[in-house]
């Protein structure tokens, strides 16, 4: 714990703090470029330059160990000298051409201009100008701004662990690269645009598209994959303009994945903008009244056990538990929120929990990854792992498909039998768990989306508890979801009732004519062609496979333009708050619900949000606390019954495609025909 | 001047055989084990009462850093690692004691490693210098087949391996910290300090990078007494010195010398006089491209040692001796530096990335005039604003010739903006 003097003020900070974050700590700002607390210290901007004591030159600061007893002085003419003349250097070779880059009103070359600038330029050659780059369709790039602060090429290296950015000659001839300029890979990429100080990476779907200053800022929730990501929506007028990470140590730190990013432009497309009523064969036009009269008249005096509902993956919980509800009263008892057939239960909650919880994985010291690939499913959660691997080099086993992560992973192979023997400690990788003090799995839905999944489940509980990963504060089993919707529908119980069928019961009842109604809320992950000749209400937003297959359709809102709550793969409830206002008739899930209720007689209780959030608190009482983790109280799972020898699956085969936002984005299908080009196998005649 | 019986680099011209036979016969590895004998302690001590400063340039005590290095090991090896990287502009004194007396060199190696307790000493040497890496892999090799080095060196019990590794070219790998991220295999971009390369240096060990001369001397020291080294030269600027004349002189060479000789009589007696008598001096530049040049006026009284040459703004550096005659286009020779040092910047840091390409393209305007007055004193102030602002010392050295230029010159750069005004006006 160094003591150092700042300005005359005295600070104390831990020890292996540097100086500026000592600096910081007396409240004196440093500027920076280069410096960035998650990234390795490069101290090549040298913007951060301090003076101390009995140091004859100025000293980076961002690079300096504190130190006791160090004098530094942050407000000198020497250090004002100094930064004047680094920020002129940055300046020379930058095109100054602030009125045409997107980074303008957000860029920190600016704002260090505006303090450190000055008020003209003393340079009278040419500046350089550098080669057009191509990173993809995601990062635009203007590399002549760039002032080679390598931000992006150690985000790549250290936090992405794809070292595809780079640099390249020497001197002022000095360039940051893709290799061969080819697109970039990392599900991460798109941070570097966060992360560049200067326009030199910028969004390339978001080109000249607004001016930051003139975005309406909507803290909010991420849904298109199972962490909840906090992000924040940049909206001009009724569309969305962008989606930026907010901080959430325990989920995000400050990361977001490229499709948390890049997918918003698919809220734009397909949209489902009013309701639809099948007629003759064709999906036509309808008003609300008509809608929900259609959906009255095929109720009318029907069989309970002839209907069912699907929750998708998308879905908010308020929705799902009006579907509940309302089923409910309707004597439904067909229900199922697992729309890929995952065998997991509605409780012990521990079961379908991602219960070490993701900052938690910093703590893990090895993990088996079972039938999941976190790259794909979990970006974030891959780039935790990849963190305490390169803190701890922690081993990772994988059970399932061979995979390509950023850590090094034992393939142990995919073999659903080595769950077994794991549990009983035949394999050599059981004593790995066993010695390693916090041990943890993550098992992924292939693994459990099939027909022994619950088998496979109470094997995955065996290893926990043969591995001690259940111990005294800590809990190593974890279930990763991909579906945002997933953990809060199971929190409400939306699965078969007394009675009632599961998905692959109602799949089968449907195709065989014993399910005539049933109602998808966002379900199109499902095989349509199984629902043979069954009514289909679809809830929903997007023109996907769901609403093509419907016969009254109910236009929903998408998550950026309603308040709802979702719970993530931890546990941790959340609410996302509406940016814009729904397309044309399109209403907030739950409202639909409660309108629909009425029209068939059975109304539900509540009458605005609060109510309905009461009610779910009421129902579930992890939604009385918002982002926060209780532990789940551990207790048997899983069923009974031999686990087949049929490999496991990868819940996810296009990283870009998963859900109906994915796949109305225009630049996420672009990213997909990228990535699977460069699956295929490259010939001598590929460039 | 130094006597013959003095002088440590006897076959520095290569007028005798350079392999080990005739190393023997001229004293090398003579009595190596007894000079081990006294111990690492001992040795540092030695080499910090002889007074010797590093000859790479910076001048920094050899003794006291080598006592930078742990005297017990955390379970890390340590590593010597010699700077053959000689790319200062000027400079050719390493090239000649790797072609002509290496054995000095490696049993260099071998005290210095046994007195910093290192395990191997990497001998990192320029790309250019293909010939010279190949004859020290030949002396390497005569070393090694009758245990001058390798298992129990020299009898002495101490195991010590010397491999030669070849750089590609780059002026920034003469940088210790950049010299160490290039022997790792990756770009040669100099690193941030501290942590200093005593304490993680090469493949994160305590490493101590020395120049090639400083440890080529160190076995005579340890024969002949620090107290002998010590009484050569002037106080704290002790010993002999290789000095590399060049430029406008009758005879340019390398020469050993004692350190504090001056100047003038340094090019008189060993370089043949400057082209035209001492009068047809214009200016010399007395340590390597980097160090300000000296108009003739300071030339003909200054003393060639650290302290002296640092008290007249300028440095003894590699005591590379540029002599420039009265026909030379100073702003030109100097806007040449300007241009190399651009093109040797490793680009990592902004100062040095921005600035040395503007101050050359700023000099090349000088050269010609096409300037206003007010530029000079800008130019003066670009210099300031690179030097002490970077990472490594490349800064300075693109910096310093240049303001030795506006110090010493500043008439004559005027005289050019002035000669070619009339040529604007009309």
């Amino acid at each position: 714990m160094p003591t150092l003097t700042v300005d005359g003020i005295e600070v104390t900070v831990p020890a292996n703090s540097t100086v500026l974050q000592a600096c910081e700590a007396a409240g004196k700002e440093i500027p920076r470029f280069c410096y960035h607390e998650r990234l390795s210290i490069a101290g090549n901007c040298r913007m951060c330059l301090v003076e101390m004591e009995k140091s004859p030159k100025p000293i980076a600061s961002c690079a300096m160990p504190a130190a006791d007893n160090m004098v530094i002085h942050t407000d000198t003419p020497m250090v004002k000298k100094a930064r004047e003349g680094v920020l002129e250097f940055l300046l020379i070779n930058h095109p100054l051409d602030c009125p045409i880059c997107d980074q303008g009103g957000e860029c920190d070359l600016q704002d260090e201009t505006m303090a450190y600038g000055h008020n003209s330029s003393r340079l009278r050659e040419h500046k350089r100008a550098v080669r057009e780059k191509f990173m993809g369709p995601l990062i635009k790039t203007t590399m002549t701004r760039c002032i080679h602060c390598t931000r992006c090429v150690r985000f790549a290296s250290e936090i992405a662990g794809v070292p595809e950015i780079g640099v390249i000659n020497r001197g002022e001839h000095m360039e940051i690269t893709t290799y061969l300029d080819r697109a970039a890979s990392s599900e991460l990429s798109g941070n570097v645009i966060d992360l560049c100080p200067v326009g030199a990476l910028t969004s390339k779907p978001f080109a000249f598209a607004a001016r930051a200053w003139e975005l309406r800022r909507t803290e909010s929730i991420d849904v298109l994959d199972a962490l909840g990501s906090n992000i924040r929506i940049d909206a001009r007028g009724r569309e969305v303009m962008r989606v930026l990470p907010r901080l959430n140590e325990d989920i995000n730190e400050e990361w977001i994945s490229d499709k948390t990013r890049f997918a918003y432009d698919g809220l734009k497309r397909q949209r489902l903008d009013q309701p639809y009523v099948r007629r003759g064969g064709k999906l036509a036009p309808a008003t609300w009244a008509e809608a929900f009269a259609a959906i009255a008249a095929r109720l009318k005096g029907f069989d309970p056990k002839r209907v069912a509902a699907l929750v998708g993956d998308l879905s908010d919980a308020e929705s799902v538990l009006a579907l509940k509800e309302l089923m409910q009263k309707l004597g439904v008892t067909n229900l199922d929120a697992r729309q890929d057939g995952a065998k997991l239960p509605a409780a012990p909650r521990s079961a379908y929990l991602f219960n070490t919880t993701i900052a938690g994985i910093e703590q893990a010291d090895a993990v088996l990854l079972i039938g999941s690939n976190p790259r794909f499913e979990a970006a974030l959660v891959n780039a935790r792992i990849r963190k305490r691997w390169l803190a701890a080099g922690i081993p990772v086993a994988n059970i399932g498909p061979a995979l390509d992560l950023t850590y090094p992973v034992v393939e142990l192979g995919n073999n659903p039998a080595l769950l077994g023997a794991i549990a009983d400690g035949s394999h050599p990788f059981a004593a790995t768990l066993r010695d390693a003090k916090n041990p943890m799995l993550i098992l992924g839905q292939g693994a459990l989306a099939r027909a022994d999944g619950a088998a496979v489940l109470a094997q995955a509980r065996r290893v926990a508890e043969s591995t001690g990963m259940i111990a005294e504060g800590w809990n190593g089993f974890n279930v990763l979801h991909h579906a945002a919707a997933r953990v809060g529908a199971l929190d409400l119980g939306f699965v078969p009732g007394p009675g009632g069928l599961d998905r692959d019961g109602i799949l089968q009842g449907a195709a065989s004519g014993a399910i005539e109604v049933v109602y998808l809320l966002g379900a199109d992950e499902i095989d349509m062609q199984k629902l043979g000749k069954a009514f289909v209400i679809y809830q929903g937003t997007h023109g996907d496979a769901g609403a093509h297959r419907a016969d009254v359709i109910l236009p929903g809102a998408a998550y950026t333009e309603k308040n709802a709550t979702w719970v993530n793969t931890e546990g941790r409830v959340q609410r996302g708050q509406k940016a814009v206002a729904p397309p044309g008739e399109a209403r907030e899930d739950w409202a639909i619900l409660r309108a629909l209720s009425e029209t068939l007689g059975v109304t539900l209780p509540y009458d605005d949000l609060d109510a309905v959030r009461a009610r779910l608190a009421a129902l579930a009482p992890a939604f009385a606390k918002l982002d926060a983790i209780e532990p789940a109280p551990w207790a048997a799972f899983g069923g009974e019954g031999a686990v087949a020898a049929v490999p496991f699956g990868l819940p996810i085969a296009d990283y870009f495609f998963t859900n109906p936002i994915c796949r109305a984005s225009t630049v996420m299908a672009e990213c997909s025909a990228l990535a699977s080009a460069r699956r295929e196998k490259a010939t001598g005649t590929h460039g | 001047m130094l006597s013959d019986k003095d002088r440590i680099f006897v076959n520095l011209y290569g007028f005798q055989d350079w392999h080990l036979k005739a190393a023997l016969a001229r004293g090398d590895f003579a009595n190596t084990k007894d000079l081990l004998a006294k111990g690492p302690d001992e040795i540092v001590n030695e080499i910090k009462a002889s007074g010797l400063r590093g000859r790479g340039g910076a001048g920094f005590p050899t003794g006291v850093k080598w006592s930078f290095m742990p005297k017990q090991s955390d379970g890390r090896p340590s590593y010597l690692v010699v700077n053959a990287d000689e790319s200062e502009p000027g400079t050719c004194k390493d090239r000649d004691i790797m072609r002509h007396e290496p054995f000095k060199l490696l049993e260099g190696c071998l005290i210095a490693g046994f007195a910093m307790r290192a395990k191997a000493a990497y001998i990192y040497v320029r790309g250019e210098f293909y010939r010279e890496a190949e004859r020290l892999e030949m002396a390497i090799g005569e070393a090694y087949e009758v245990g001058l080095i390798g298992k129990n060196a020299c009898g002495s019990g101490f195991d010590f391996d010397i491999y030669v590794h070849r750089g590609a070219g780059a002026y920034i790998c003469g940088e210790e910290m950049a010299l160490i991220e290039s022997l790792e295999g990756k770009p040669g971009r100099p690193r941030l300090k501290p942590p200093f390369p005593a304490g993680m240096g090469v493949w994160g060990c305590p490493t101590t990078v020395n120049n090639v001369e400083s440890i080529a001397v160190t076995p005579t020291i340890l024969r002949r007494g620090a107290a002998w080294f010590s009484g050569l030269g002037r106080p704290n600027n002790t010993g002999t010195k290789l000095f590399c004349i060049s430029g406008h002189v009758n005879k340019p060479c390398n020469v050993e010398e004692e350190m504090g000789i001056p100047l003038r009589e340094l090019i008189d007696r060993h370089a043949g006089g400057v082209r035209g008598g001492w009068d047809n001096l214009l200016a010399v530049i007395p340590g390597g491209s980097s160090v300000p040049l000296l108009p003739k006026a300071t030339c003909d009284t200054v003393l060639m040692d650290f302290d002296s040459l640092r008290a007249e703004k300028s440095g003894l550096g590699t005591a590379a001796v540029i002599v420039m005659d009265k026909s030379t286009d100073i702003v030109k020779a100097i806007a040449r530096l300007s241009k190399f040092y651009m093109h040797e910047s490793c680009g990592q840091c902004t100062p040095c990335r921005e600035g040395t390409g503007w101050m050359w393209r700023i000099m090349e305007r000088l050269v010609e005039g096409r300037a206003e007055k007010a530029e000079i004193d800008q130019l003066l102030d670009i210099s300031y604003q690179i030097e002490g602002h970077t990472i490594c010392a490349l800064g300075d050295a693109a910096a310093w010739p240049v303001q030795g230029l506006i110090r010493h010159f500043r008439d004559e750069i005027e005289r050019r903006i002035d000669a070619r005004k009339p040529v604007l006006a009309a």
